[in-house]
């Protein structure tokens, strides 16, 4: 699992303060470990006292207009941001020896300051930092590197989320979440979709994340359950070990959602497939089928022909609307036709 | 639909047998059930889901029953974790 998204797991906080319980504090932003091209490189260069500070805003604020003076609508709720600029204007207020604006700063609850480009604040600031406990970071990567680093952190982990009872699977490269009632047969599907050669994403549990308010994410919830699924009469069988590592995957988006229903003959199942029907979830619209099940019906197939569909819908190919336009014009085409064989005075 | 707060009563918490003995009880009524630890809410009929929660010694749990029989399914759980899972 990549490692930002093992944290963000450990965290899942959610964003308008609504936390599970764990806090997201400047010293977690310090210790997340991420991979070399995600790394926020960052280090604590003084205010140590501060670094329980919670950050609860997924954002960023160059606190310029702050520190010229102007203080409507400072948000200081957010990571305040030092780059060269700012640097500069420090340097500037230094020399000048006025520290007003920057005590002013201060006596707000900012999360922390950090210094891009491995600039270090003047003696002053260090002092004034000390004393309202503010932590003091440090980078090495340029401003406009470190936020958008930063920026898609702190948005994996503040993004909403929810666990679902259902298996993700990738078939064909279509992310398909399998629900339904337990007893229903979806690992059952699942595994047989593995067989033929498709992933398991997760099984039981799926950890869902709506990152970026339309892409929905799912991965396993758990890294200890990791691939492994539960079938019935078996027990506990580990996936990776026994299909290999291209059976399995960290996370997928889910693009498709299948329903597995036990069949009932009251209920009327789409018949033609022009309909689109969608199930939401976080926010976010995602195609949906009902599936019935019945002995008999091959489940798995029916899954892959979906997934099949799905992607020929990507591609612009609506495969039952064109067909009921063909049966239209041929109806059409049909009916002119005999306008003119079927009446005798024509000939 | 019927909630009912419980609490794990066993040292190990839920390992491997006593979530089988969770799922086994659960899967022989017909109502929906679910367990939740916080705000996780996970599917009391699959055994993966109960592990996942990862539910130790003293933890408070959610118990969720819907549907015709879910005042036998509640009371059927709820004897299981008093009896401490038939440990000890």
């Amino acid at each position: 699992m990549s490692p930002d998204g093992a944290v963000a797991r450990r965290w899942s906080l959610r964003y308008h303060g609504h936390m599970t319980g764990k806090r997201f504090t400047v010293l977690d932003l310090i210790d997340i470990d991420l991979k070399e091209h995600n790394s926020l490189d960052l280090r604590c260069i003084g205010g140590r006292k501060g670094l329980a500070r919670e950050i609860s805003i997924p954002d960023l604020n160059r606190p310029g207009l702050a520190l010229s003076g102007f203080y409507d609508s400072f948000a200081y709720q957010r990571i305040q941001i030092f780059g060269r600029g700012e640097a500069a204007y420090l340097r500037m207020l230094a020399s000048e020896s006025r520290t007003e604006t920057i005590e002013r700063m201060f006596s707000y609850a900012i999360p922390c300051c950090i210094f891009t480009h491995s600039l270090t604040p003047d003696r002053g600031f260090f002092e004034l930092a000390e004393r309202s406990q503010c932590p003091l970071l440090q980078t090495d990567l340029p401003s406009a590197e470190f936020s958008s680093r930063v920026l898609r952190v702190l948005s994996n982990l503040f993004a909403p989320q929810k666990t679902m009872h259902g298996v993700l699977v990738e078939v064909y490269g279509i992310g398909i979440l399998i629900l339904g009632d337990s007893g229903v047969g979806k690992s059952e599907a699942a595994l047989e979709l593995i067989e033929r050669g498709h992933r398991l994403v997760a099984d039981d549990v799926v950890d869902m994340r709506c990152v970026n308010g339309n892409i929905l994410m799912g991965a396993g919830a758990n890294k200890i359950i990791g691939h492994h699924m539960e079938i019935r009469g078996l027990g506990i069988i580990n996936i990776t070990h026994l299909y290999g590592v291209g059976a399995i995957r960290d996370k997928k988006q889910v693009q498709l959602v299948v329903e597995l229903e036990e069949w009932d003959p009251e209920k009327l199942y789409d018949r033609i497939g022009t309909q689109e029907r969608y199930m939401e979830i976080l926010g976010v619209k995602i195609p949906r089928l009902e599936i019935p099940v019945k002995p008999g019906r091959n489940i798995p197939i029916i899954i892959e022909t979906a997934a099949m569909n799905e992607r020929l819908k990507k591609m612009g190919y609506f495969s039952a609307k064109e067909f009921n336009q063909n049966v239209l014009k041929w109806i059409e085409s049909d009916a002119a036709r005999s306008v003119y064989f079927g009446q005798d005075d024509i000939i | 639909m019927i909630e009912q707060m419980v609490k794990i009563k066993n040292r190990a918490g839920i390992h491997a047998r006593p979530a089988a003995l969770l799922v086994q009880t659960a899967s022989r009524f017909k109502s929906k059930i679910f367990i939740e630890k916080e705000t996780d809410r996970i599917n009391g009929k699959s055994i993966m889901g109960i592990i996942t929660l990862g539910a130790a010694y003293e933890t408070p749990l959610k118990l969720i029953a819907e549907g015709e029989d879910e005042a036998d399914a509640i009371d059927a759980l709820v004897h299981l974790f008093d009896s401490k899972f038939e440990e000890d």
